[in-house]
């Protein structure tokens, strides 16, 4: 009995999460989305393993040679394969964002729901210090950071968790206001559950929805600060690869080798707006309007 | 309203007070100082206590602070730890350029968003609005540097129609920055548009949606009037304050376009600042930007608030 | 005569998501001459509304006219060009809004909407525009027109904003008013005040009216002729008189029954079942599942609207059994208390939504501001049922949130048996809690969205009763069942139900608790009228078999009367009167009560509303005397505004708080 309990009301949710995903794979933003970001997951898994070159292979006499049969995408200033590279390149990107975005989605979620929920003067002092971070550059935070403490992922990761966590905090508030206002949630107060049940089973499923898209916005976002780093030579050093890292090495090159610019260019934007069409998709799909948002 | 009035420039105070208090906390509490990094390898021993002594780096932190947020407030910001130069001074030009290219960008990007912004929310679905709302998809996710890098690529390179770079020294007169300005100029105004044009299409869309819209067209009201009259004013509001954080963006995280065009800015100021550790001009750049992101917003709100007939009867009644 | 409003064989449909096309209406024929008044009726989704604006030419989006044609004046409004369009709407056919405080362009001034209105569709030199504003202000019974003009809309109260938008409409000269649900949403003094005023505007003009409502009270009061819609289709059309004397059609029978009425003292009597969806209605009548009278012909065929002798079109096969069906249908009788023990006193109690502001905390001022609820001392029987009514602002549903906790007394206090109640929730132990439940008004709003049925029964399972898994589906199954809902509602989501359903499982969460008190805010006020009468039903049967003590709170006075033993009116947070309905409802009132009973519409063409008081909305009680001193039409003289009235009693417990001496208060 109890299991069948279980499935049964789990089955009406996982319903709603199969309608919610073949409303987004119906949508033509969702399913070219979709397909590029899934696309760049499995090529940044399984690129190590395809790749035609060693990514750091320097070659003195192929040096910015044109694509062509041996190197589909030509060469580097260094003679490196770019193809190769380029299919490698996400794979820093992926990984410190795929970390720091849900860690930022939980925290920044955690801490907006519950100053939401409890509202007054403490709820106060704590916008005007949301408000306070959000007023300073994110270049600005990211780097006085990484200069002290060095570029690596275990200083990236924190550091990007933390900072996009903050506008997260303001959303998922907002977020809670609108619900906590809802009759169901004064009936839960007046039958006399805790605030952290009323937290984990009133306010978190209908935040929740708001969250996600807000994740993969923050994600996006967090591709951008990442790859901006890169190029400013801030983030990711050499010779590992990296899409931001090659742009900034191939631009001084571009007028007689396009290529070495053309090949990350493309990989980065098509993963950027891939995850930027999933998730005004699945806003669409979960009521959600993404683009009243501000791009703070 | 002069109570609200008064209560919003409070709050807004706050939150620059604040800011400040991060910033000297926060560069209190990275490792290293002015000293340590003026003196670099010989930041050791006796120097460095010369040094600290000099600058006055030995005080109480809360001392410290007080003497430099006063010195703020005057518009002075001490000197910079390398080249013992008055911070105001060189801030000042860069941040004049960075209006310049900000002024420049809004002049062009405002007017066009909300043009196109109304457009394609009144043929919602339509091949415009699909056109419009896909460009703008692209414009404002692609990373700056990789549209800046394109334009270059195309218009500079390529075709030769304009700069490609920006060679004038930062304390030139404004004329000269052009014809230099205008490829950062259209890199900045493409994302701007990009954003303002969603939220106004989407705003546009939600207004025209309502009961006052229908009820326009049922009272006989012509299409171009219930545009102008009913639904614009009340779909525009909205806009002003994504305007704002766009000119607030605009000042601060255009680090990336001035160094890929190496626009002379209060951005590229701050990398090279960063990069030297040059930590009081780093700490006069973030407070200067924040107070502008605070004003900003600041004067967004007023304006909402004395354009909306139902904020201001709300203001007016006091809180 | 020729026809003003022409429809003919009109169906109207949307394309579903799976791409079929739905029909909204089904080939409707309505004819409306000059001058004439015709009613619309029907439940939500009835179509009626959409109905009312095809006349227009106009569709919502999404809709699309599937054939027929609509003609106005001789013009077919789905063939004009927008030109024409633009000219005729709000000239000669004008519409009224369901709810003008969203229908008014909320960044144009009043002045400026009525001008724009002038410009477009009357002669008048521009010059004479700003004289003819007031002039239309002062016909629709403004107030002060010349200070209405600068105002925004917001700052009107619903019952001026309406009177706005019927300036607005008149301000085209038209022949013809369509209404769409005009009164809906105002209290029952300002609806009446409204009603008078539409009444009298259409004769003065002899204009033709449309009027689209779910209420046949109003019905009543406006119509010359009534089409009773339902599925998208109409089922009965005919003299006001007869249709509501006499239905000839089971539905209109059915939806009169189920109206609870002030004269009668017994419940209304549900119809049950729901209507079909949209493009769901088969080929047989719409109405054959819910339908007593229902033969085998009525699923194959679908009846044709067919004339009958008395005058009417009905869309039944069997239009004479329908009409001598009537009489045999009766509600049960409302279950009575017998009064032994106290279980709910409200002592003294006060309650402020004004929270001290800070500058006021830090100076050591006290706020000024009166609380919003005063002076409330009631004491309730175990198993009795208070109604409370008053009209919107009268503290009624702020008084529940008190007693639940959720909101804090600014004095006196609230006691269940001989144990006073913690003043917030939080303090509550688990038993007090428990003790007492809340059901809402919109259960869209109660019930958590995410939530199955099943996860929303169980909560006050686990809570109270600490059930384990097993036990606990068992446990909601029970549950259920005493709401007369299946099993198989418990893995559904709130959107999967209707909205009676909805407010069903909302009744079986309240009482999966065992409550002793159950707390009821407005909770039929969103639902139709033959939903309406089932959850009443529902209602009386538990407090039947559980012998619950019930606070009633509506604004419906005969849905107050339906089902409970005493009555309280609230006029600006303060008392009135209390005592047994009856008492209250007939014989010796309060001035108050007064008015409010005598602006109750009955569905019945033979009665008519006595007006005394103004239908002024107060926003704040008079800081001394009595509350309704301002309007009241039996004012004493200054003892009113200077002194609280006495309690006047029947030797019994009808209590009555005026000046006025209780022997000429009759």
């Amino acid at each position: 009995m109890t299991e069948i309990t279980a499935t049964r009301t789990e089955n009406t949710r996982l319903q709603r999460i199969g309608a919610v995903l073949r409303d987004v794979m119906t949508r033509p933003s969702g399913a070219i989305g979709l397909t590029l970001v899934v696309l760049h997951l499995v090529l940044a898994n399984v690129s190590p393993w395809i790749v035609p070159y060693d990514y750091k292979a320097m070659d003195s006499l192929q040096m910015l040679k044109p694509p062509s049969g041996a190197h589909w995408l030509g060469t580097d200033h260094l003679g490196r394969d770019v193809l190769t590279r380029t299919l490698m390149g996400g794979r820093e990107a992926l990984l410190v964002t795929g970390i720091a975005t849900p860690i930022a989605v939980i925290w920044g979620g955690f801490v907006g729901i519950f100053f939401g929920l409890v509202g007054g003067r403490l709820d106060e002092v704590l916008m005007r210090v949301v408000d306070a971070f959000l007023s300073l550059p994110w270049i600005l935070k990211m780097l006085v950071l990484i200069v002290t403490f060095g570029t690596g992922i275990e200083v990236l990761i924190p550091t990007l968790a933390f900072f996009y966590g903050i506008p997260v905090i303001r959303i998922a508030r907002a977020a809670t206001h609108d619900v906590v206002a809802r009759d169901f949630v004064s009936a839960a107060r007046a039958r006399g559950h805790g605030r952290i049940t009323i937290i984990r089973r009133e306010l978190l499923p209908n935040v929740l929805d708001t969250l996600m898209v807000e994740g993969a916005m923050r994600w996006s976002w967090m591709l951008l600060a990442f790859s901006s780093l890169s190029f400013l030579g801030f983030g990711v050093s050499p010779p590992t690869p990296d899409w931001g890292l090659m742009i900034a090495d191939g631009r001084g090159l571009m007028s007689f080798a396009p290529w070495g610019v053309l090949a990350p260019v493309v990989a980065l934007s098509s993963l950027i707006i891939g995850i930027n069409l999933t998730a005004d998709a699945l806003a669409k799909a979960l009521g959600i309007d993404r683009a009243q948002k501000a791009p703070v | 309203m002069l109570r609200m009035l008064l209560r919003r420039l409070f709050l807004g105070a706050i939150t620059v007070w604040i800011v400040s208090v991060i910033i000297f906390a926060g560069v209190e509490v990275l490792p290293g100082d002015a000293c340590t990094a003026f003196l670099e390898r010989e930041a050791k021993g006796k120097l460095l206590e010369n040094c600290r002594e000099a600058q006055g780096l030995n005080r109480p932190a809360v001392e410290r602070y007080i003497e430099w947020a006063s010195g703020a407030v005057r518009g002075d910001f001490g000197v910079s730890a390398n080249g013992q130069k008055s911070i105001s001074e060189l801030v000042g030009n860069r941040l004049r350029n960075s209006l310049l290219l900000a002024i420049c960008a809004l002049g062009v990007g405002v007017p066009l968003a909300i043009f196109l912004g109304v457009v394609t929310g009144l043929r919602r679905d339509k091949p415009v609005d699909l056109f419009f709302s896909t460009a703008a998809v692209f414009a404002m996710t692609i990373p700056e540097f990789v549209s800046a890098t394109v334009l270059i690529l195309v218009f500079s390179v390529w075709l030769g129609w304009l700069p490609g770079i920006v060679l004038t020294s930062a304390g030139a007169p404004a004329s000269e920055f052009f014809p230099e300005i205008l490829l950062p100029v259209i890199v900045l105004a493409m994302v701007m548009t990009a954003h303002i044009l969603r939220m106004v299409r989407s705003s546009v869309i939600e207004v025209m949606a309502g009961d006052y819209i229908q009820m326009a067209i049922l009272k006989g009201v012509p299409y171009w009037r219930i545009v102008f009259r009913h639904a614009l004013p009340n779909a525009l509001l909205p806009a002003i304050n994504v305007v704002a954080l766009t000119i607030a963006w605009l000042l601060g995280g255009v680090v990336v376009i001035e160094v890929v065009f190496n626009y002379p800015g209060l951005g590229r100021m701050m990398i090279d600042a960063i990069s030297d550790r040059d930590l009081p001009v780093v700490q006069a750049i973030a407070l200067i930007v924040a107070t502008v992101y605070v004003g900003v917003n600041l004067t967004a709100d007023l304006m909402t608030m004395f354009l909306n007939p139902r904020l201001r009867t709300h203001a007016l009644r006091g809180s | 005569m020729s026809a003003l409003i022409d429809i003919r064989d009109v169906s109207v449909g949307f394309t579903g998501r799976d791409g079929r096309t739905r029909e909204v209406l089904r080939n409707i024929d309505l004819t409306v001459a000059p001058g004439e008044s015709v009613g619309l009726v029907g439940e939500s989704g009835s179509g009626k509304s959409t109905l009312a604006f095809a006349a227009m030419g106009y569709l919502k989006r999404g809709l699309r006219l599937l054939g027929g044609s609509a003609a106005f004046n001789g013009n077919d409004m789905f063939a004009r060009s927008r030109q024409e369009l633009e000219r005729i709407r709000g000239g000669q056919l004008a519409l009224i809004p369901q709810n003008s405080g969203q229908s008014l362009t909320p960044t144009l001034r009043i002045g400026a909407q009525l001008g724009e209105a002038l410009r477009l569709h009357s002669a008048l030199p521009v010059g004479q525009h700003g004289a003819r504003v007031i002039e239309l202000l002062s016909q629709v019974r403004l107030p002060d027109p010349e200070g209405i003009v600068a105002r925004f809309p917001h700052e009107l109260s619903g019952g001026q904003q309406q009177r706005v938008a019927i300036a607005m409409a008149l301000a085209g000269d038209p022949v013809a008013l369509l209404l769409d649900e005009p009164t809906t949403g105002l209290d029952v003094t300002t609806q009446a005040h409204i009603l008078e005023l539409l009444r009298d505007i259409a004769a003065e003009r002899s204009m033709a009216m449309v009027y689209v409502s779910h209420d046949l009270g109003a019905i009543a009061r406006v119509c010359d002729r009534v089409v009773v819609m339902y599925a998208g289709e109409v089922v009965l059309e005919g003299p006001t008189r007869q249709v509501l004397r006499a239905p000839a059609h089971p539905y209109a029978q059915g939806l009169l029954a189920s109206i609870p009425r002030l004269d009668d003292a017994t419940l209304p009597v549900a119809l049950d079942g729901r209507p079909p969806a949209p493009g769901e209605a088969g080929a047989g009548c719409a109405f054959a599942d819910r339908c007593a009278l229902v033969q085998d012909k009525c699923r194959a065929t679908r009846p044709p609207l067919a004339a009958v002798e008395s005058g009417e079109r009905v869309r039944c096969f069997f239009a004479d059994e329908a009409r001598r069906d009537r009489g045999r249908r009766k509600g049960a009788a409302p279950v009575r208390y017998s009064r032994d023990s106290a279980m709910l006193t409200l002592d003294d109690l006060s309650i402020s939504y004004a929270r001290p502001r800070l500058i006021d905390q830090l100076l050591g001022r006290s706020s000024d501001l009166l609380p919003t609820v005063d002076d409330i001392s009631i004491t309730i029987g175990k198993g009795e049922t208070l109604g409370l009514v008053g009209e919107s602002g009268s503290g009624k549903s702020t008084i529940l949130k008190t007693i639940a906790g959720l909101l804090p007394p600014a004095g006196g206090t609230v006691a269940v048996g001989d144990h006073p109640l913690p003043r917030l929730v939080e303090q509550r132990d688990p038993n007090q809690l428990r003790q007492i439940q809340l059901i809402f008004q919109n259960p869209d709003d109660s019930l958590n969205p995410r939530h199955t049925v099943a996860d929303i029964l169980e909560q006050p399972l686990k809570l109270y009763y600490g059930l384990s898994s097993t036990d606990l589906r068992a446990r909601s199954v029970q549950v259920l069942e005493r709401v007369r809902l299946g099993a198989h509602y418990l893995d559904r989501l709130p959107s999967q139900l209707s909205g009676g359903e909805k407010q069903r499982v909302a009744i079986a969460r309240a009482f999966a608790a065992d409550p002793e008190i159950v707390l009821c805010d407005e909770v039929t006020s969103a639902l139709d009228v033959s939903v309406q009468a089932a959850v009443l039903d529902l209602l009386n049967d538990l407090k039947a078999t559980q012998g619950t003590t019930y606070v009633f709170v509506s604004h419906d006075l005969a849905v107050v009367r339906a089902l409970s033993d005493r009555v309280a009116v609230l006029y600006q947070g303060r008392l009135c009167e209390i005592g047994q309905t009856d008492h209250v409802f007939g014989g010796v009132s309060h001035p108050y009560t007064e008015v409010l009973l005598g602006a109750v519409l009955e569905p019945d063409p033979d009665t008519a509303p006595t007006l005394t008081a103004d239908d002024v909305v107060e926003r704040a009680p008079p800081a001394q005397g009595c509350p309704f001193q301002r309007r009241c039409p039996r004012k004493v003289g200054t003892i009113c505004e200077t002194d609280t009235p006495p309690w006047q009693r029947n030797g019994g417990d009808h209590a009555i708080r005026c000046h006025i001496a209780r022997e000429d208060l009759a």
